[in-house]
């Protein structure tokens, strides 16, 4: 158990300083860098919870997905980082004080009464010991969990239109391949057999036609 | 220790040696490594001009839809392991679930396509 | 087939997931143009009607699906069916505007048929995960609605502003949640309930807290102040008939599930949260009123008038008496009706030049379009509370709610903040029918004059109809109970 806990305490700590790091990192790209080991720890915490499915998830997705739409995201604003940087400078005193004083209400109210009193009288389901955690989410997402499923699905749907919607833009003008045109083509529509007499020349149609329009 | 956690140990062991490795990279040069800086030297070249501004320029929007479609495919497959680590135990339920949110993301799939979002220009 | 008719509660929603499915795919392969939008838009207009048709085929019963994920009782179907309306009644009176600003698109009417689909989930919500998914639905097509007009810098600076906001009000509400479920064991309102009985909820601290973050999250979505400030940019920059639409049926949406989360999920803890519901609804009515005085948008201040009309809907909710939630449920009916009303005339302000918003824009208008300034001065004389409006029966059951449920003071507070009210509600008729005349405006086209003098009719008559709305509205307060 004592194994367990130093990990705890080495993800937690990272985890934390990583964040930190996010925050104030004066290089933007740093900051998306250090949110990389910010969700690398969260999801070794997550595999100490037993989570493992959820662990795997988070290195899947948010390492390998969205912190790579982080850094387009960065790159894509084209933001004097220096200046707004300023501005936190200029402000912090006063986001500490407000931080402050919201923690030390926290501490002292909890301090009073006490967090842990009246946890969950009923109790969740424990961790089924005999299957593997992404099986035991498995038998539960699809059929109890179906309706949650499939507005996931809707959600999906949604970001997918609006993410078209908004950045989607075609330049006027660009000739598309158009694979269906090309597999139609034969003989007949490529090419032209033309008999060419001696001593004249073949003027293509496209010419005569702008010369016919001038 | 229990049992789940003990299987992770390879990993934590080989993240730790990782690590070490690396700080032994990271510390050497420093202590081993011939360091004689001059201002000429370590200055910025760029073809005998000094740099004109800064190298980071605004990226196409074009990247951010691509990886946003990418994200969404990519959480749609995150929901197959689940389905089909549990397969052998699912009843017609969760095997027609799976089949309509699929058919919900090919709707979305066949409006992408048909809006020429994955044509790079 | 006995599993699958046993998914019939959910037969509306279906048919609205399908249909929207079903237009996207039309739109896709269809050439576009403005012509095959509005088909599109046309359709969906068609597809609501019909799902409210079917709703109001079905019996009067409660019907819990998913282990009480989804309930289908007489309140969810109420608001179900005000939703489609709105939504229905928007769309009918976008079409004109979006071609004029060339954002005729067919993703519109798509994903407010998506939006609709997760609003009918939130209202039909009893489980804690299916109302954050129906308001992620909501709230996503939203944000992308409000940033439509993506070339308007204006536009996307709303769509941005919303998204921000909405995403920490959501980041407040899952906090919440996670707080709750962590105390209770359980995401169920039913089992919540169970667990938040009488004074649980003074000693444990941990569930207070979270329901505290998830009223914060919740009042971010109906916009009551302190957490409004994003709701008068939002409605001032997205276009017009998506400004209509934000201000209607998620409002109404959102303030039905929250009356469901904290009727049948703390019914056992009203005294703590009736205590932040009576701050909420008494800044809002009072910002709501003093901030419009000074708007010459007339989005602005449309804005700030459906902050102080939330304010007043929560009247009836601190009550915490089952005459309270009656008088919500028919307050949101009849706001409904004005707000639709009030934005078919701010989409009929337009000149040859394009859409004007000034309220300065309407001097003169009894001159050129009677029928507009007669239906715009009753749908002002009805927003102030003036007999035999409709608004004024509105606010006067809220009110009474609150007497009967011994809110004093609060009740004195809505009657002087409707006063202020009154103050620039009157000053709109006032330039309108005194002011020197301007440029008259353009004619008013078919679907807009439709809403219009619909609204208007329904809000004058409210005497002769009003049983219909009170009537399901009665019935629905009677459902929320275990």
């Amino acid at each position: 158990m004592e194994l367990t806990a130093a990990f705890f305490y080495l993800f937690a700590i990272l985890m934390i300083a990583s964040a930190t790091t996010v925050i104030v990192a004066k290089n933007p790209v740093h900051a998306v860098l250090f949110l990389i080991v910010t969700f690398f720890n969260a999801a070794g915490l997550f595999v100490l919870l037993g989570a493992e499915f959820i662990a795997m998830l988070l290195v899947i997705v948010y390492v390998g997905a969205v912190a790579v739409l982080f850094l387009f995201v960065v790159m894509m604003l084209d933001v004097d980082f220096a200046e707004l940087k300023a501005g936190f400078i200029r402000n912090a005193p006063v986001g500490l004080l407000v931080g402050g004083v919201v923690l030390a209400e926290l501490v002292a109210l909890f301090v009073a009464k006490g967090f842990g009193l009246g946890m969950a009288k009923v109790t969740a389901a424990a961790i089924p010991q005999d299957i593997s955690n992404t099986e035991a989410l498995g038998r539960l997402i699809y059929t109890r969990y179906v309706y949650f499923f499939e507005a996931a699905g809707l959600v999906l749907l949604v970001a997918m239109i609006g993410a078209i919607v908004l950045t989607l833009k075609h330049k006027p003008n660009v000739r598309r391949q158009s694979i269906s045109a090309q597999v139609n083509r034969h003989p007949a529509t490529a090419m032209a057999v033309v008999k060419v007499k001696s001593g004249e020349a073949i003027v293509p149609d496209a010419v005569t036609k702008r010369e016919a329009a001038e | 220790m229990n049992l789940l956690l003990e299987q992770y140990l390879p990993l934590a062991i080989f993240l730790g040696v990782a690590l070490a490795f690396v700080a032994v990279l990271l510390v050497a040069p420093f202590l081993v490594a011939v360091s004689n800086p001059d201002p000429e030297k370590v200055s910025a070249y760029e073809c005998g001009f000094n740099a004109f501004d800064d190298a980071r320029m605004k990226f196409d929007v074009r990247f951010y839809l691509v990886s946003i479609l990418f994200i969404i495919f990519d959480l749609e497959v995150a929901f197959l392991f689940p389905w089909a680590a549990a397969f052998g135990t699912m009843s017609d339920l969760g095997f027609w679930a799976m089949m309509i949110f699929l058919a919900v993301l090919t709707i979305g799939f066949i409006y992408e396509w048909r809006k020429g979002a994955l044509e790079w220009d | 087939m006995s599993t699958l008719s046993s998914y019939a509660p959910l037969l509306p929603e279906t048919i609205m997931a399908l249909g929207a499915m079903a237009l996207l795919m039309l739109g896709a392969f269809e050439k576009e143009s403005d012509f095959s939008a509005e088909t599109v838009g046309w359709l969906a207009i068609v597809l609501m009607a019909a799902v409210i048709l079917v709703i109001a085929e079905e019996g009067p019963e409660r019907i819990a699906l998913f282990d009480g994920a989804f309930v289908s009782d007489a309140f969810s179907r109420f608001a179900k069916i005000l939703i489609l309306a709105g939504s229905a009644a928007t769309l009918l009176m976008s079409f004109g505007y979006l071609k004029r600003v060339r954002i005729m698109k067919f993703e519109l009417p798509v994903l407010v048929l998506l939006s609709a689909v997760g609003m009918m989930m939130l209202v039909s919500a009893a489980d804690l995960i299916a109302l954050y998914l129906g308001l992620e639905l909501m709230s996503l097509a939203l944000y992308v609605l409000a940033a439509f007009r993506r070339d308007e810098v204006r536009s996307s600076e709303s769509g941005l502003k919303y998204f921000v906001l909405g995403a920490l009000s959501s980041g407040m509400l899952l906090y919440g949640m996670s707080l709750i479920y962590g105390f209770t064991g359980s995401t169920s309102f039913e089992v919540i309930s169970g667990v938040a009985k009488d004074g649980v909820l003074g000693t444990n601290i941990g569930l207070m807290v979270g329901l505290v973050f998830l009223l914060v999250g919740l009042a971010f979505k109906v916009s009551a102040v302190p957490f409004h400030m994003w709701t008068p940019d939002v409605y001032d920059g997205a276009p017009s008939p998506v400004t209509a639409f934000f201000a209607a049926a998620p409002k109404l949406a959102a303030m039905a599930v929250l009356v469901r989360v904290l009727w049948t999920a703390f019914p056992g803890a009203v005294q703590q949260w009736q205590q932040i519901v009576i701050f909420l609804s008494i800044a809002s009515m009072l910002l709501g009123s003093f901030a419009a005085i000074g708007q010459e948008s007339i989005k602005r201040l449309l804005a700030y008038s459906s902050i102080a009309n939330i304010g007043f809907a929560l009247v009836g909710l601190s009550a915490a008496t089952e005459e309270g939630v009656w008088s919500v449920l028919v307050y949101l009916g009849i706001y409904l009706v004005m707000t639709l009303g009030a934005f078919a005339c701010v989409l009929a302000m337009r000149r040859e030049t394009g859409p004007v918003e000034m309220i300065g824009d309407l001097a003169g208008l009894p001159d050129r379009h009677l029928g507009m300034a007669t239906a715009f001065a009753a749908l002002m004389f009805s927003l102030a509370g003036i007999p035999p409006l409709a608004g004024f029966f509105a606010k006067l059951y809220v009110f009474k709610a609150a007497i009967d449920a011994g809110l004093y003071a609060l009740a004195i507070v809505g009657v002087l903040a409707s006063v202020v009210g009154a103050y620039y509600y009157l000053r709109v008729i006032k330039v309108m029918f005194f002011d020197e005349a301007k440029d008259p405006l353009s004619e008013v086209e078919g679907g807009v004059g439709l809403v219009m003098g619909l609204s208007t009719a329904l809000l004058l008559l409210y005497v002769v109809f009003g049983s219909y709305l009170e009537g399901p509205a009665l019935a629905a307060a009677k459902s929320l109970k275990f």
